[in-house]
């Protein structure tokens, strides 16, 4: 089945998602569609899966013209989305999730699970998925409930599938078996889209590449192009990929973090008896599949998080047990990894944005009342050093994108003379400048002497950012090590598997 | 491979509606949604009119009586009700005002109890409990005048601190148990009302609050601790509408330019990012409570001190549900709030006059002020009937486009 995207137009209001862009599928072939976040890759994908109507432009299948109203037509005429995040019921089993929504009944109504095992088996079988019919969905690893996804669109006879952004929640490792089953799927015959950002996973797998800016195509490329080329393509300018850093210089400040244990509400070990040094003047970044702790360590440390066990130091000063305002007031720098969610209130400016921690110490408060005039000034000066492209501070935190909120967030934290720097998830969401600014600020304050603390779950932003890297997994640090160590070993640690007889290795 | 399954760390949250969120809409809106309520009523009255009724039966004969009758009946209630409340033209001398400032004697626990329960809306506290805020309060001030022999001046001002004090202790309770268990305020605060209530109607029949076996009311306060009328004996307008004034002044600098405020507004915007910057949001919720239940309890005192003098267990009329009317019409800002509480007292105090003068059931008041919350609560209802646009900003273009 061919797909065809002609001239497809999508506004809302003054703003243009989709500006006359023009997409050809073709059955066997991968074609990787390339743009930053904001670019109109998912909204294009969503008049195509019938989500949103277009504005302009058509949608033709095997050169006939087709109007979806809905993902149900959609689906029916060939075309399957993997979205980023599951639509799977987490309590059914794999089969019960597969037939959801058509399920093959019997007489008296009654569900045919065999026949639906059979098609789970069928399928995962023919595409090597590896996939027991009969598990339950929220007993397995995020790469194999991506797989039941997939199985889901297949069955329901996909002929297109689409596939948004399937590797952001992936360990490399599930990246490379995604791969590998993208490959298989367009040897079979189905016309593969895979919606990303990344550079990398582009070059592997794509057949065709289409770079989407600001709504618009504004190039085809071929997987043999260059990094920096697609790089250049999809920002509209030239960009430094990686981090330009000069090797660290450890000093003497320290933070160390001795058997911590953090339990959550359930009683399970979500941070299990970690002990790391990080001097100042180097940074230590924590590698991980998201959800294996970092997260926790990184609020712990900060005091969000009740300890149960071990202890933080920070330059011989013990941080635990003591509250989020005292540990802030010690010189604890946090980038939170949600920023709409714990960095920034969204209906307050950026002024009151960047009060947020402070608002109640001097110079920013005599007494009970809030010095206004001197936190503008700061606020100004700091919005101008970090870069934050608004037109006031007095405008709303909410309005601003991704990439201005989190300078907006940085510019606070980076606005006090700091003695630990905890950034969690620093660059999530923004695009390749704002990425490049990000990083650059951080290393600024490394330089500055101070211990820096990252925690991302993106590999090449730990191997850039990193003087030392450790890995996490199931609350555990398996190990900890160079930042020159090549990714596949960082990728097997990731997993939990470990051949250093030194380290301590993940419990499976 | 890893075993855990993950949740999605950005999963979309569902678009939920608070409060504060109600009361940010513009201020057209609450303009509509009264003057949207006043047409309503005016349905109701006529409806409700004998003469109206009457002429309906010969309605093809003669359209003109049932017409001219339901205006008369619209504007005769309306009218009435003007004069009730803001000035009596057909009164004379010193008498024209009296309206006016019965309309401020009527606004001034309103006001009072309003902005405490505004301070909590804005800090994502739903604050049912000034009802029982008011009356405890009130009982502290009304025991306090009546039980207590204190120099003038010193009397009145004790009896206000007192009032204050039992109002933020009273609400302290929800705050506490917010605080330490998460019992949800709206649950504790409803019950805490009935607790008030039902504690007052029984020190009501003890020695404490009052003095003559069988007779639940309590003595009148010492003229030392009344509040001392502003415009003479003429007229029951006394000096709490300005404290009350003074209280909103007070309310807009703490949450504008205190530190305290701040916090407030904070937790109430985004708890986890209040959380993450280190401020304490439990004691916030402490804090947030007994501002409000202060406020009521003033509330509370200026009812009895002022204009009551004597404390009944139905002293608290319904002061605490209308201000929580209040609050959101006046959307939660002292100065909006001021402006709904004197329209809320010019209802309360026109009514009668609009019931004995034009025969239009003093229930209509009720329903204006139920249509005029209904209306607030919904607003996109009133944009739809007023074919307004959506409220701009509401969602970001640059989020559906990503």
């Amino acid at each position: 089945m061919k797909l065809e995207l002609r001239g497809i137009t999508k506004r809302f209001g003054d703003l243009v998602a989709n500006d006359r862009i023009d997409l050809l599928v073709e059955p066997g072939r991968i074609h990787a569609l390339l743009g930053e976040n904001g670019a109109g890759k998912s909204t294009l994908m969503n008049v195509l899966y019938g989500l949103y109507t277009p504005d302009e432009g058509q949608i033709l299948i095997d050169d006939t013209a087709v109007e979806f109203t809905g993902p149900g037509e959609a689906m029916a005429a060939g075309i399957g989305m993997v979205h980023q995040h599951f639509m799977l019921v987490p309590v059914f089993t794999v089969a019960e999730n597969v037939v959801l929504g058509h399920e093959p009944a019997g007489p008296l109504g009654i569900i045919n699970l065999s026949q639906a095992r059979e098609l789970v088996r069928s399928l995962s079988e023919k595409f090597g998925f590896d996939v027991d019919p009969d598990a339950r969905v929220e007993d397995l690893p995020v790469g194999v409930q991506q797989r039941v996804e997939i199985i889901k669109a297949l069955s329901r006879q996909a002929e297109v599938l689409i596939l948004d952004e399937p590797t952001a929640v992936l360990t490399p490792q599930e990246t490379d078996e995604l791969m590998t089953i993208m490959r298989s799927l367009a040897e079979a015959g189905t016309a593969v889209v895979f919606i990303t950002h990344k550079l990398r996973e582009v070059q592997a797998v794509a057949d065709e590449i289409t770079v989407i800016r600001r709504g618009k195509v504004v190039a085809t490329a071929e997987p043999t192009a260059s990094q920096a080329e697609l790089a250049s393509l999809m920002v509209g300018r030239d960009v430094v990929l990686g981090v330009q850093k000069n090797p660290a210089e450890p000093n003497e400040h320290r933070l160390e973090v001795n058997g911590l244990t953090v339990l959550d509400a359930a009683g399970t070990k979500v941070v299990d008896d970690v002990s790391l040094t990080v001097r100042g003047g180097e940074v230590l970044a924590i590698a991980g599949v998201q959800g294996n702790g970092q997260s926790e360590l990184a609020e712990a440390i900060l005091g969000l998080r009740e300890v149960g066990t071990g202890s933080v130091q920070l330059d011989g000063t013990e941080l635990v047990g003591r509250s989020v305002r005292d540990v802030l007031g010690a010189g604890v720098g946090f980038v939170p990894e949600d920023r709409s969610k714990d960095g920034l209130i969204s209906s307050f400016t950026i002024l009151e944005n960047f009060l947020l921690d402070q608002h109640d110490r001097p110079p920013y408060a005599r007494g009970l009342a809030l010095q206004l005039d001197h936190a503008r000034a700061k606020a100004e000066e700091f919005a101008g050093a970090f870069d934050v492209r608004a037109t006031s501070v007095d405008t709303l935190a909410g309005n601003l994108s991704g990439g201005n909120q989190q300078k907006v967030v940085l510019a606070r934290e980076m606005s006090r003379s700091l003695r630990l720097l905890i950034a969690s998830q620093p660059t999530r969401g923004l695009d390749v400048g704002s990425i490049e600014f990000v990083h650059r600020r951080i290393i600024e304050e490394r330089d500055a002497g101070i211990p820096v603390l990252i925690v991302s779950t993106e590999l090449d932003e730990v191997m850039g950012l990193a003087d030392r890297i450790a890995v996490m997994y199931r609350g555990q640090v398996v190990g900890i090590v160079d930042a020159d160590t090549d990714r596949d070993t960082l990728g097997m640690m990731m997993a939990g598997v470990t051949d250093d007889p030194g380290e301590e290795a993940g419990d499976d | 491979m890893t075993d855990t399954p993950q949740r999605p760390t950005e999963t979309p949250t569902r678009p939920r509606i608070t409060w504060d969120e109600i009361a940010r809409s513009s201020a057209l809106l609450t303009f509509l949604a009264i003057l949207a309520a006043l047409v309503i009523s005016a349905i109701l009255i006529v409806a409700a009119d004998p003469q109206v009724r009457g002429s309906v039966s010969y309605f093809f004969e003669r359209p003109g009586d049932t017409l001219g009758a339901a205006w008369s009946a619209v504007s005769g209630a309306y009218t009435s009700l003007f004069r009730g409340a803001i000035f009596d033209y057909e009164a004379s001398g010193a008498r024209t005002i009296r309206p006016i400032t019965e309309t401020m004697v009527a606004a001034t626990p309103l006001l009072f109890a309003a902005l405490g329960l505004g301070i909590g809306f804005r800090a994502g506290l739903f604050n049912i409990g000034a009802q029982g805020q008011v009356l405890m309060g009130g009982a502290m001030a009304a025991w306090i005048g009546f039980a207590l022999e204190l120099p003038i001046v010193l009397h009145v001002i004790v009896a206000l601190l007192g009032a204050a004090v039992v109002g933020g202790l009273w609400a302290a309770i929800a705050g506490v148990l917010k605080a330490r268990t998460g019992a949800n305020e709206v649950i504790v605060t409803i019950m805490l009302n009935w607790i008030a209530t039902w504690l007052i109607t029984w020190l009501l029949t003890t020695s404490i609050l009052a003095r003559a076996p069988n007779r639940p009311i309590s003595p009148e306060v010492d003229p030392s601790a009344r509040l001392p009328l502003m415009l003479g004996s003429q007229f029951r307008l006394h000096w709490g509408f300005v404290l009350a004034l003074l209280a909103a002044v007070g309310v807009w600098w703490l949450m504008e330019r205190s530190t305290i405020g701040f916090k407030f507004r904070a937790v109430g915007a985004n708890m986890d990012a209040a959380r993450t910057a280190g401020i304490n949001v439990n004691l916030v919720f402490v804090m947030v409570m007994v501002t409000a239940g202060l406020l009521a309890g003033l509330g509370g005192a200026a009812q009895i001190l002022g204009a009551d003098h004597t404390l009944r267990a139905s002293s608290a009329g319904s002061i605490g549900f209308d201000a929580i009317t209040v609050a959101l019409l006046g959307r939660n800002r002292p100065a909006g709030i001021v402006g709904a509480s004197v329209l809320f007292g010019a209802l309360r105090a026109g009514s009668p006059l609009m019931q004995t003068a034009s025969q239009t059931p003093i229930d209509i008041v009720l329903v204006i002020q139920a249509v005029i919350v209904l209306f607030i609560a919904a607003p996109p209802l009133v944009r739809t009937m007023f074919h307004l646009p959506g409220r701009p900003g509401s969602r970001r273009a640059v989020e559906v486009a990503s």
